[in-house]
């Protein structure tokens, strides 16, 4: 099999960059380094039996063009659903409400109809979904699937189309491409199904890429290869990317800048390395110290966040995440923090960097509220506080 | 990095190490040439695990990792007995389980227990939490002991035994499900502890619980541990040894530190490079390809259509368990010694092709068939 990296440069690319620069260079209203995804305060409200579901609440972002935006949570945080809903997926409906914009270079998505959208999906905004055993069709041989899209935004005649799917699947880095547009999705590995899914999502170069935890179902070695593919073929074609992950590890190298997701709000968005060298929100900093190291001694006792994540048909009322805390205060129980830039901290912080936290860490009112609550044993919240879950 | 790596490294209190009191030789678990074998149909066989040895000291929590379909799996329930080996032989306290009759197995397994990936679905849905837990002791006539052993087990496993007295498996989180399930296992105080993929289902803040509770109840109840995971950082922090696994076989196996910072098979090298880092950038070592189906694995060494260091000597002559260092074992024609990971290893002369690993001859839909259902499914 060949490394995704020695494929040559393809058409794809070519054309991509081609297409990029002549929009710019006519002069294009859009400016090169724009906003290319802007996300307004959306909301998306399911109504279930038991209740109604906040799953996302308030998330404004921006996405500029050639930029990867990692947003990371736990299950249940409302990713998917935002993601769903950025896509154009989930729209109003008698079950569920939806509220806020999404604009796509000029375009505002939300006020899309079907049509509207399907002539957006596929050829400027394509989505990879995490298994790659349910997201190609089971009974259609792969080069159909792939020139399905072809075919219909750029009318390519079949021949064409399947001359270009052996192409786009040579540049995801499969062997044979031949033989593989004859074969159907089970003849094929995990690994390689979720190659034909991104050949699939790059075959009309869009210039987003919504990718929704695209490893997570696969194995270590070939995940390093998917995200190495993803970003190698991102940066190449100049493509967006907004990847969606569970796992702060794999986005640390892979991404510009990262948005944390809990309980369906985002409570703390920098760029990535900031994120890493000075997490605000007590929740990122403990996510971090969860996930066991790879260098320095075994047996190391790893911090422990208390509890699960809560439940969105009754979410807790103040801060979300103030009844795992370990810093909680009274006021935390009843005020819900707004979003705020980390640049006025004392100590300062980088351009974008924002946290959604009253005792932000790194700072002398948290320093006194993790003493008050080692003190007193508990939190505000009533959580006992061990040493496992307070750093000493 | 700095305030994030200060914490986890002030929080970490290193657990004391009992390996020094142990002697080697105290083996609770051999495993000699094991083989598992099953039908794939139309006269083919999947070749799970194809002659394994092992021993698993008294104390110890040996790591045993791989990709999916590497058999790793399928060694833990063949310690078990679940289903019986197809060959070779597991020595648990001197005695071969694989010959001894179903019955004597069966008297055997309290002190042989098993927690599974998925918590919910291995707790029965229609009892309730107190009842699961304390089954084994009535199983074996000790069920005068239930209202007393039980509530104490699951007090052990961070439950409150009064909470959970009415409830029943859906009324709780993954996590806690899983708590149960390891209330189950330790009930009647077996001597070793098999952990199949056991937070892998688990959300990120939900897995630190459950593997420092893991820790605990080792140091608790005495156990051994055999614990099988994919996330090589979990098992990398929770293990004394570690043993590799691909396609079958065994291709490393040492002491935790030095086989993941100084991996000496080829194959260990790119798993421990393909790790995702908190520290930062990837360490180097992108792999390529995917694992051969177990059903016609390649002669020789099986990790030959992948490795970079492949001769003609790989291809013809299955390598052997050797010790290359104290306490370190590999089975590699071209091990790497003195070299750190993320430098590049030269390539000796490579004389095999590196085939494409699927479905590359006739009897090829079948064989990508079971092999992109082995790499899926052997897990669970």
């Amino acid at each position: 099999m060949t490394r995704p990296t020695d494929t040559a440069p393809t058409t794809v690319a070519a054309e991509a960059a081609g297409r990029h620069r002549a929009a710019n260079a006519a002069g294009d209203a859009r400016p090169a380094k724009g906003d290319l995804l802007t996300v307004d305060d959306v909301h998306v409200r399911f109504h279930t039996r038991n209740g109604v579901v906040h799953a996302v609440e308030g998330v404004s972002l921006t996405l500029r063009e050639g930029e990867v935006l990692a947003v990371v949570g736990e299950s249940g945080s409302g990713k998917t659903v935002f993601t769903r809903r950025v896509m154009g997926l989930i729209s109003g409906s008698r079950e569920t409400d939806v509220e806020g914009t999404v604009t796509f270079d000029g375009i505002t998505l939300s006020d899309l109809d079907a049509k509207g959208l399907a002539g957006v999906w596929g050829k400027e905004i394509a989505l990879v979904l995490q298994d790659p055993m349910t997201s190609l069709n089971p009974v259609k041989r792969i080069g159909a699937q792939i020139t399905e899209t072809l075919v219909l935004h750029h009318k390519l005649s079949k021949q064409d189309a399947n001359a270009r799917a052996v192409e786009l699947l040579r540049s995801v880095g499969l062997s044979e491409p031949e033989r593989r547009v004859r074969q159907y999705p089970h003849e094929l590995s995990g690994g390689m199904r979720q190659r034909v899914t991104i050949a699939i999502a790059l075959s009309c170069s869009p210039r987003l890429l919504l990718a929704d935890e695209p490893t997570t179902a696969l194995d270590v070695t070939v995940q390093a290869q998917i995200l190495d593919l993803l970003g190698d073929l991102q940066s190449r074609l100049g493509m967006a990317m907004l990847l969606v992950t569970h796992d702060l590890r794999v986005v640390r190298s892979r991404s510009d800048r990262i948005a944390v997701m809990y309980a369906g709000r985002i409570v703390e968005t920098a760029p990535t390395k900031d994120l890493f060298d000075a997490p605000r929100m007590p929740y990122t900093e403990a996510l971090m110290n969860a996930v066991p190291p790879i260098t320095g001694p075994n047996h190391v006792r790893l911090a422990v966040i208390p509890g699960r994540p809560p439940n969105l048909l009754s979410p807790p009322s103040g801060c979300r995440f103030s009844p795992r805390c370990p810093y909680a205060q009274d006021r935390c129980l009843t005020e819900e923090p707004p979003l705020r830039p980390a640049s006025e901290l004392p100590g300062g912080g980088i351009e974008g960097h924002s946290y959604r936290c009253w005792y932000p860490v790194g700072t002398p009112e948290n320093a006194e509220a993790r003493r008050r609550n080692v003190e007193r044993g508990e939190t505000a919240a009533g959580t006992p506080v061990t040493g496992e879950m307070v750093p000493a | 990095m700095s305030s994030t790596t200060d914490m986890s490294t002030d929080t970490g209190s290193v657990l004391e190490k009992t390996r020094d009191d142990r002697s080697a030789d105290d083996v609770v678990l051999r495993l000699e040439d094991l083989v598992v074998e099953f039908p794939a149909g139309a006269g083919q066989v999947v070749h799970a695990v194809s002659g394994i040895n092992l021993e698993v000291r008294r104390g110890e929590t040996l790591g045993l990792v791989g990709e999916s379909g590497c058999g790793k799996s399928t060694t833990g329930r063949a310690i078990m007995q679940l289903p019986r080996p197809t060959g070779g032989s597991v020595h648990f306290d001197g005695r071969d389980l694989a010959a001894l009759s179903p019955e004597e197995v069966r008297k055997l397994r309290p002190k042989l227990q098993m927690i599974f990936q998925d918590p919910i679905s291995s707790l029965n849905p229609r009892r309730r939490i107190p009842d699961i837990v304390g089954d084994p002791l009535v199983v074996w006539g000790r069920g005068a002991d239930k209202d007393k052993v039980v509530p104490d087990v699951l007090r052990a496993v961070g439950l409150d035994p009064d909470q959970v007295a009415d409830r029943r498996p859906h009324q709780f989180s993954g996590g806690q499900c899983q708590r149960v399930s390891i209330a189950r296992a330790l009930v009647l105080e077996p001597e070793v502890l098999i952990c199949d993929e056991p937070v892998s289902a688990l959300d990120v803040s939900v897995q630190a619980q459950i593997l420092n509770l893991l820790e605990d109840m080792k140091a608790r109840y005495g156990l051994t541990l055999v614990f099988i995971a994919h996330d090589l950082g979990v098992v990398r922090n929770i293990s004394d040894r570690v043993a590799v696994m691909y396609l079958g076989r065994i291709c490393e196996l040492g002491p935790t530190e030095a086989l993941f910072d100084a991996p000496v098979h080829p194959y260990t090298r790119l798993l421990v490079s393909s790790i995702p880092s908190m520290e930062g950038a990837q360490r180097g070592e992108v792999g390529t390809g995917e694992m051969p189906s177990p059903v016609s694995p390649p002669s020789g060494c099986r990790f030959r259509t992948r490795c970079p260091l492949a001769t003609d000597r790989c291809a013809d002559e299955v390598p052997q368990m050797r010790e290359v260092a104290p306490g370190r074992f590999t089975a590699c024609h071209h091990p790497v010694l003195d070299t750190a990971v993320g430098e590049p290893i030269a390539p000796a002369v490579t004389a095999v092709p590196t085939t494409p690993l699927t479905a590359s001859n006739g009897a090829g839909s079948n064989g990508a068939g079971s092999n992109g259902a082995a790499s899926s499914r052997t897990e669970s």
